[in-house]
């Protein structure tokens, strides 16, 4: 029992950052219909950049600011000046942003060096408790709790506010919202800086969470982030939530009960799902 | 005084010409009816209308003001609502939530003119936290046009609202365009000719792409050759 716990708590905190990459993604794929393979770099650059201001400042909640900063700024370069040229022609969107992908992961080598960077943790994240057999560790906790507060953060912009309303709009008819009088252009930027700051945020919690960081992270968890949209359904933020949790959990479980099969359990998840709910858990039919 | 002039536009969808030079003027404070055939251009007009189909030449002026190089929002924001053929309403939000993302301002003027919509379409009220995907064809359409009159518009397009209506939601539908000609100027697009010869003050018929005919619709109502020739009316 202890140890079905242990790999649950392990579980809900890998799906905790794997949404944060992967909450960004549906966002823009949902609204804006762009197939982002860059997203994973964002990651990888939020990590990196996180962890430099980390070791700069010695404050690993500054360490947290600055890689959103960086995601946020980069994202809106990126939409502004490489991604809305290509809006309307998908294969260019996939060519451009697949390019951008490995431009931004040599760009991290040349900033930052072409080896591994090890990461720890702020001693006040680094302890643990033994609850009864269950150890829990601070830190995960801590990403499950982030997780948490974005969800929470996310559903509010979307449920509450006059831009989640023009997003969730927008994921239906885009054309009927700009008739509205509404520059949807303008929601698109705001919608791609989110996306990247969040999956910046992701990077920056992955860090001391793996302890070790390299240039490659971002293609590696770029494809899980899209393994997670495409199961939760493209746009849906519960979706991906949902989708996250059980990919972290199943994720953890697979790893210990059968480590053979745990590389192709994502893989194995998607085909179950997509074969009885192709438009994914929860996304449009 | 001319509220609107269209002035030989073409359009291209893709590869396809579609408009091969329409032109015509909206006078303030009428209903203007767009007729032809199917696939005569009269949607893509519209939509050329509200920017959602650039032209590629010509020109069209609203107010004086030239407004086809616009992206559609501000085309919108100069004071012109657009209701889709296919009603363009938002079916997971609520119907409150369509008229919440359609009123671009939360003024005394605009939140009476919400009432004034909640009068006219009542069960819009009475449905007012449901989901709009779950509206008869006739409520949707009501909501588009709410959606369309709730802001300050001086001229509104609408594409064909009694496609797909029972009778009486024709005439309801009817009856409210009557009721908003008192305050704004409309272009219609209608293949109902009932509907569009009982509401419609002038006309001008589209064919292949260009404006063919042009009159007053008490004239069109008695030409019974004309509404043969590019109408299809016996």
């Amino acid at each position: 029992m202890d140890v079905l716990l242990n790999l649950t708590i392990n579980g809900i905190a890998t799906g905790s950052l794997i949404f944060l990459l992967a909450a960004g993604l549906s966002l823009i794929f949902g609204l804006m219909h762009v197939l982002n393979f860059a997203h994973g770099a964002l990651f990888a650059w939020g990590a990196y950049f996180g962890v430099w201001i980390y070791t700069q400042t010695g404050s690993f909640i500054v360490g947290i600011l600055g890689a959103i900063v960086i995601g946020a700024v980069l994202g809106w370069l990126l939409e502004r000046w490489i991604i809305q040229p290509v809006y309307t022609n998908t294969m260019s969107q996939i060519q451009v942003t697949m390019g951008l992908l490995l431009v931004m992961n040599e760009c991290i080598k040349v900033f930052f060096g072409p080896n591994q960077v090890s990461v720890q943790l702020p001693s006040y994240l680094n302890e643990s408790w033994l609850l009864g057999g269950v150890i829990l560790i601070k830190y995960r906790l801590f990403v499950i709790g982030v997780g948490i507060l974005v969800f929470l953060g996310l559903q509010y912009m979307l449920k509450r506010t006059r831009l989640g309303l023009i997003v969730r709009a927008g994921v239906m008819n885009k054309e009927m919202v700009q008739a509205l009088g509404i520059n949807i252009k303008k929601v698109f930027l705001y919608v791609f800086i989110l996306g990247s700051g969040m999956a910046a945020l992701g990077g920056m919690l992955f860090a001391p969470y793996s302890g070790v960081i390299h240039a490659e992270i971002g293609m590696d968890y770029g494809i899980l982030a899209f393994i997670v949209v495409v199961i939760g359904g493209m746009g849906s933020m519960v979706g991906s939530a949902l989708a996250a949790l059980l990919v972290g959990v199943l994720g953890a479980f697979a790893t210990f009960y059968v480590p053979s099969v745990a590389l192709a359990v994502n893989m194995l998840l998607m085909f179950g799902v997509l074969m009885f709910r192709p438009a994914g858990l929860l996304g449009r039919g | 005084m001319t509220l609107l002039k269209v002035d030989r536009i073409e359009t291209y969808i893709d590869q396809y010409h579609i408009l091969q030079g329409v032109s015509f003027e909206v006078k303030k404070g009428g209903v203007t009816v767009l007729l032809g055939r199917n696939g005569a251009g009269k949607t893509t007009t519209l939509r050329s209308l509200i920017g959602l189909n650039p032209i590629a030449t010509g020109a069209i002026t609203f107010k004086g003001e030239t407004i086809h190089h616009l992206p559609t929002y501000e085309i919108a924001r100069k004071g012109i609502g657009y209701v889709p053929e296919d009603q363009g309403v938002f079916p997971e939000l609520t119907i409150e939530e369509n008229l919440k993302l359609a009123m671009r301002k939360t003024d005394e003027a605009t939140l009476e003119r919400r009432d004034w919509i909640l009068q006219l379409f009542p069960d819009l009220k009475t449905f007012w936290k449901k989901p709009s995907g779950l509206l008869s064809g006739g409520q949707k359409q009501m909501l588009a046009i709410a959606r369309a009159c709730v802001n300050d518009n001086e001229l509104l397009l609408i594409d064909e609202p009694s496609k797909g209506l029972a009778p009486i939601m024709v005439d309801k539908v009817m009856s409210v365009i009557m009721e908003m000609k008192q305050r704004v100027t409309v272009v219609l697009v209608e293949q109902n000719f009932y509907m569009a010869s009982t509401i419609g003050d002038d006309y001008y018929i589209i064919d292949d792409g260009r404006t063919v005919h042009t009159g007053m619709m008490k004239e069109l109502k008695e030409n019974e050759a004309l509404k043969k020739e590019y109408l299809g009316i016996a």
